[in-house]
């Protein structure tokens, strides 16, 4: 059946060759096709990406009434402020330590489930999945019940221990780290699975050459586990970092940035500025400062990953 | 360098023996290899040795002493794999030292190690690559070189030759041969291919299902098999089995194939086999080379008979002939200028002097 559709289009194609053979020849390159292939997409990565990112450029550059042109004015303002300071530095905080312990312990709950032999695993692999597939803006309010500094059931549970009312998310430092327990609760899951992917890659044999070398089971971790999943581990991070640092709903649901603004990260803080402030130009040129950060962090982690890509 | 004893080893998986009571003595210096077929508890045994698998009961010794709950990296032992397990990131000198580095060697001495090994094994030039720029027949020597620099008591190999086209595999099992003759490791070497276990071993040790069916030498098992099993597994191609009974016939004893084919039994196998039930069912266990062209001066005991060829086979240096005996398929092996054709007619000679009498039922070489 193949054959003669194949057939008939090179009839076709013989025929036709005469009249327009050039638009025929740039149909018929396999490039041509692939990028016609490609353009819904293209498409649509232009009009909800590229287009909004160009718009937020130059809605930075205006002023609060978006009248007048103000060059670089909205990012001069920023640097003076105290405030933008310290969410860039509560950005850098929560995105780094929710990082590390999501990789952490998503290594470790890994290695658990990776031991649990046969249909065990795939029963706690479902559990284990649980709060990632939740809707974050949902279990986030779940959290917020949890914190609740007077009815909460964490406050109540403590307090059998003699442990007094925990402000959760009355307290600069509490509210911190409130907000980065939700975040690595969500998150972790996203780790186990992919290092869970990463360590069932690793041959057994490997293992096995190791034990007979005389590697005890830190060192087989450190000497074989950990290099085998380097490029695993360094796209994690960096896909993880990237989302992480653009954080929005559980920070905006539990503290909505308090107390006193401690909480915020660029997007709950631009959200503020520009939405709730009404000052959108502000609010934009908020927003672009993460594309510099992240870029940086991209590129450090990608290079790592194509210069490995090539030995394993 | 040690000597390595298995007593009544047994391995279980649930209810399944992989590992029927094994005992076996392997002496220092010696070069052993397990063989038989797929899920035969080869592999099974050897790992029991590294200490990659537990035993379910009994007893292993290497050097004198018991290693049952001993972990692989205190037996003092040397593996190679299959699959070669070379840490990807590392780089063949240290893919080679990575044991002596655990083991906080002096960085001197691990280097004059690796040198020596890789000079052995002819990978000077490979020293800083990875793995993925290797060979396969590369590869394989930087495990053999990861196994050499340790100089462990005893070396274990686990089909090292299986991922390796024809004619690298047996370069390779020169090399293996090679390197034992020059380090002299007590060896324990794993295969489903029985002539690698006739070219390398000191003592052939057969298995199938779970329990030895015969050690001895690679000659002892070609000349002199145990069982059917042994007989019809070592040797290629395959020894022929061919149902037959004794019957005694004007004082002499012969061996009656078919009903037109019967052999007066040359007097050495005449007096072994004359106590033997004349009503047993027998079979007849003669290899294809004993099974030859006739020509005009016979040696006492060889016998010719005629029959018609259905399939040969020219391999240059001799033809393999096919043909039936009372539809017993039957493998000979004869000169490729005696004139074997497909479907034409040949007068065949048997060597009754190496043919093997086996009771049909148990298996038992008589």
């Amino acid at each position: 059946m193949a054959d003669v559709v194949v057939e008939r289009g090179r009839v076709a194609r013989a025929t036709g060759a005469r009249k327009g053979s050039g638009l025929r020849n740039a149909l018929g390159r396999k490039s041509t096709v692939a990028f016609f292939l490609t353009l819904p997409l293209i498409l649509l990565i232009v009009l909800l990406v590229l287009y909004p990112a160009f718009y937020s450029l130059y809605l930075a550059t205006l002023n609060k009434a978006m009248t007048k042109f103000v060059g670089l004015g909205n990012f001069t303002f920023l640097f003076k402020r105290e405030t933008f300071w310290m969410v860039v530095k509560q950005s850098c905080i929560f995105a780094i330590t929710a990082v590390i312990f999501k990789a952490l312990i998503g290594f470790i709950v890994a290695h658990f489930v990776h031991n649990i032999p046969g249909k065990k695993q795939r029963k706690w692999r479902g559990m284990l999945l649980v709060p990632w597939v939740i809707p974050p803006a949902m279990s986030t309010l779940a959290w917020l019940w949890l914190f609740d500094p007077s009815y909460s059931a964490f406050n109540y549970t403590l307090s059998f221990f003699g442990v007094g009312p925990i402000p959760w998310l009355g307290e600069t430092f509490w509210a911190r780290f409130s907000v980065i327990l939700v975040n690595v609760w969500y998150g972790a899951p996203f780790f186990l699975i992919m290092y869970l992917a990463a360590l069932k890659s690793v041959p057994d044999q490997l293992y096995e050459a190791a034990a007979i070398d005389g590697a005890n089971w830190w060192q087989k971790i450190w000497y074989v586990t950990l290099p085998m999943m380097r490029n695993i581990i360094a796209i994690t991070t960096l896909f993880s970092l990237i989302v992480t640092f653009a954080n929005f709903d559980i920070v905006r649901i539990l503290t909505s940035g308090g107390p006193l603004d401690t909480t915020h990260l660029f997007a709950t803080w631009a959200f503020q500025v520009g939405i709730q402030s009404s000052d959108i130009p502000l609010g934009a040129c908020v927003s672009l400062f993460m594309v510099p950060i992240l870029a940086v962090a991209a590129i450090f982690i990608l290079r790592d990953v194509s210069k490995r890509g090539n030995e394993a | 360098m040690a000597d390595v004893s298995l007593r009544k080893v047994i391995k279980r998986y649930d209810d399944v023996e992989a590992v029927r009571g094994i005992d076996l003595d392997i002496a220092d210096h010696e070069f052993i290899v397990l063989v038989g077929p797929s899920g035969c508890g080869k592999s099974t045994t050897l790992r029991m040795i590294a200490g990659l698998e537990d035993i379910s009961d009994g007893d292993i010794m290497i050097g004198g002493d018991v290693v049952n709950d001993v972990p692989p990296k205190d037996r003092d032992i040397a593996m190679v794999f299959q699959n070669y397990a070379l840490y990807p990131h590392m780089t063949v000198a240290e893919n080679m030292s990575f044991g002596l580095r655990l083991k906080h060697y002096p960085k001197a001495e691990i280097k004059a190690r690796v040198t020596e090994a890789a000079r052995l094994l002819d990978i000077t030039d490979l020293i800083d690559r990875k793995p993925k720029q290797l060979s396969g027949g590369q590869r394989q020597r930087v495990a053999m070189g990861r196994a050499i620099v340790r100089n462990p008591k005893v070396f274990l190999f686990d089909e090292p030759l299986s991922n390796l086209d024809a004619k690298l595999r047996v370069q390779m099992r020169i090399e293996i041969k090679k390197v034992h003759q020059k380090v002299r490791t007590t060896t324990v070497y794993v295969t489903h291919d029985q002539v690698e276990a006739m070219t390398l071993a000191d003592r052939v040790v057969v298995m199938n299902k779970g329990r030895i069916e015969q050690i001895g030498t690679p000659n002892e098992l070609y000349h002199k098999p145990a069982t059917r099993f042994v007989a019809g597994f070592i040797g290629s191609p395959a020894m022929n089995f061919i149902p037959c009974r004794l019957e005694d016939a004007a004082g002499t004893l012969r061996i009656r194939l078919t009903d037109r084919i019967a052999f007066a039994l040359p007097p050495a196998r005449a007096a072994r086999y004359n106590a033997l039930p004349r009503s047993d069912k027998l079979l007849l266990g003669i290899r294809p080379e004993h099974l030859t062209e006739s020509h005009a001066h016979l040696d006492p005991g060889v016998e010719t008979f005629d029959t018609v060829l259905d399939v040969t086979e020219p391999m240059g240096m001799e033809t393999l002939v096919y043909f039936g005996l009372d539809g017993t398929p039957v493998c000979g092996r004869v000169n490729p200028n005696a004139g074997a054709k497909d479907g034409a007619p040949m007068r065949l000679a048997m060597d009754l002097n190496n043919m093997h009498l086996l009771n049909e039922e148990t298996g038992v070489v008589l």
